[in-house]
């Protein structure tokens, strides 16, 4: 997972990589593998390796299978956490349920796949331009979608609020629907430079054969680089549905009422129901974290490698 | 950036024409959202910081008033303070306690790769969740997760999100959690990058393991805990879901940060010019800090 010999985003890790690729050590870690030179025979190195391997498990990891124990068990509280559940029973589910939960995880359903699917399109075409194009003003735009990413909600919450509620000259109000969320998603920096970075080392005899051909350039785009870069997509895939679905701020500014928030969002609904215990709150934090898991679970090489390419060009 | 070198000749003019238009159709939509969505909302908070936003009576210049208010109001002074001790601990924390988890679970084998699948976790999962899963966590009698494991130490239980003086540290311990797998990544690729030979080199000259760390792996990975202060310090500084989730700023204020201090401002409050200045204020910030540390990075690489 954390392999960069086989990173498609080519990582210019300092120092020399030399030995990753080498293919050497697989299946028999040698002594000089790891910085601190753990070894693998049993030992006291070993059993303290072990052990503290438990550790971190215990500390980030378990934590989630108490919030899954504590969503399928009868009377969940603070202080029932437990690893397996008492009594299970799929109760919560059904009480998150008639609070609305399958609702606003169809409302994060939508802004996520929709978000997603602008994001990459409008990153896309930006990246072929810069990547494929020479023009004015070229380095300019490279540097407003850098500052794109120095613009975090957060920041632009109140203003970007009123704007939500009037787009300018169109005058249109996209609180209370999903393209209040979606649209302000869709020029994300992150995956403009790292489309970008790629799509600049596929070699352009490919493209030159396909211009003599007399191809298009939308369709030089569809049919001969998109296919290229297939693992860049995947990587700006993964860490923007992690964005988008991390969402809090954004989903809570663009709503009209709480029927419009996100299931993220909608979890403090739930915990301050005082007719809900914490069972139900847990069984809707379970309901938000799956579809993350799974697409973390599926694409996990992408992601990994993705963060390290995007650290390490900073 | 020199990409805007064109080559000027007769040659060149003649297709100009649509050479030059097309990229700009490509990036029409990526600009025109940034524009609207980003660009524009920071104009604009810029000049509603200089105005007492009235609705429906028209907004009134106050000049830098709204920036006096924030600066001189004491609860936003605290913020301050809050805002840098969860940025400073988070941002360490989250290294040290990254970088241990990378010098650990450093490694080719079958079952460390699985045991970073799952320590990487926290990072994935929204900050909703996180937020609802550690106040459980925290639960405040000596039942709960973490009392009860208190408790087997021999330790009384601590109300750890209802007092404000162990707040802030509660906030601080779940943020160090989320960060710290993210930053150990980027430490891993780091640590990847060094030359296993000069391990072997430094073994057969019988140097010790804490020379080897110090002069071998450090070096090597400078570059990378370079970039992971710096995302983290940009990151602490407009921190916000993590509080709101958590505490929303209690108890008695003692989490408020500044992005949470101005949120209360101007949604609850409705005091848009002074929220405005607050976020203005933290844009310079986090502008003048991304940019000091470009710029020291770049004199870095140079010599």
């Amino acid at each position: 997972m954390s392999a960069p010999a086989i990173d498609p985003v080519r990582t210019p890790v300092t120092a020399s990589p030399t030995r990753s690729s080498a293919g050497k050590g697989r299946t028999t870690p040698a002594r000089f593998d790891t910085a601190l030179g753990w070894s693998d025979r049993p030992g006291p190195a070993w059993a303290l390796r072990i052990l503290l391997c438990l550790l971190a498990l215990g500390v980030f990891a378990a934590p989630f299978l108490t919030i899954f124990s504590g969503s399928f068990s009868e009377k969940a509280s603070g202080s029932t956490l437990s690893f397996l559940p008492h009594h299970p029973t799929l109760l919560n589910f059904r009480v998150a349920g008639d609070r609305g939960i399958w609702d606003y995880f169809g409302n994060s359903l939508v802004i996520a796949g929709g978000g997603l699917l602008l994001q990459l399109a409008v990153c896309t075409l930006a990246a072929y331009a810069l990547a494929r194009h020479r023009f004015r003003g070229q380095a300019l735009i490279l540097t407003l979608f850098m500052l794109t990413m120095m613009l975090p909600e957060e920041v632009i919450a109140i203003p970007l609020s009123l704007v939500l509620g009037h787009v300018p000259v169109v005058g249109v109000d996209l609180k209370g629907t999903v393209w209040g969320v979606i649209l302000p998603l869709g020029a994300w920096g992150f995956s403009v430079m790292l489309l970008t970075e790629f799509m600049k080392d596929i070699p352009t005899e490919i493209e030159e054969a396909a211009r003599i051909d007399g191809v298009g350039e939308l369709r030089m785009l569809w049919q001969v680089v998109l296919p290229l870069c297939k693992p860049a997509l995947g990587v700006a895939g993964v860490l923007g549905f992690i964005m988008i679905w991390d969402q809090y701020l954004l989903p809570l500014i663009a709503a009209k009422d709480p029927t419009d928030y996100t299931v993220t969002v909608a979890l403090s609904i739930l915990r301050t129901d005082p007719e809900v215990g914490s069972g139900v709150v847990l069984a809707g934090a379970v309901i938000a974290l799956v579809p993350s898991l799974i697409v973390y679970l599926l694409l996990q090489r992408s992601l990994v490698t993705g963060i390290a390419a995007g650290a390490t060009k900073g | 950036m020199t990409a805007t070198a064109t080559t000027p000749g007769p040659r060149r003019a003649r297709i100009i024409g649509k050479k030059a238009v097309l990229p700009w159709l490509f990036l029409a939509p990526g600009l025109l959202l940034a524009l609207v969505f980003k660009f524009l909302p920071m104009g604009k908070g810029v000049w509603l910081s200089f105005f007492e936003v009235r609705p429906f009576l028209g907004d009134k210049w106050v000049g830098l008033d709204n920036y006096t208010r924030v600066l001189t109001d004491h609860r936003f002074q605290d913020a301050i303070g809050h805002t840098l001790l969860l940025g400073v601990g988070m941002s360490l924390g989250g290294i040290v306690v990254g970088s241990a988890l990378a010098l650990l679970l450093e490694g080719q084998a079958r079952s460390l790769k699985i045991i970073r699948t799952a320590v990487f976790l926290p990072v994935v999962t929204a900050t909703a969740v996180v937020g609802e899963m550690w106040r459980l966590m925290y639960y405040p009698t000596s039942d709960g997760l973490i009392n009860s494991g208190l408790g087997l130490l021999g330790l009384g239980p601590v109300p750890y999100l209802d007092n404000p003086d162990t707040a802030l540290w509660a906030t601080m311990a779940m943020g160090i959690w989320m960060l710290a797998p993210y930053n150990m990544v980027i430490i891993l690729a780091g640590l990847a990058g060094v030359d296993r030979s000069l391990y072997e080199a430094a073994a057969m000259d019988g140097v010790s393991l804490r020379q080897r760390l110090r002069h071998i792996t450090l070096p090597a990975i400078r570059p990378a805990l370079g970039i992971v202060l710096t995302l983290a310090a940009i990151r602490g500084l407009r921190v916000f879901t993590e509080v709101y989730v958590l505490t929303g700023g209690g108890p008695a204020g003692s989490t408020d940060v500044w992005m949470t201090r101005a949120y209360t401002l101007g949604f609850t409050r409705n005091d848009i010019g002074g929220a405005s200045a607050a976020s203005v204020v933290l844009l310079c910030v986090t502008l003048l800090l991304t940019v000091t540390v470009n710029y020291l990075r770049k004199r870095g690489d140079v010599r």
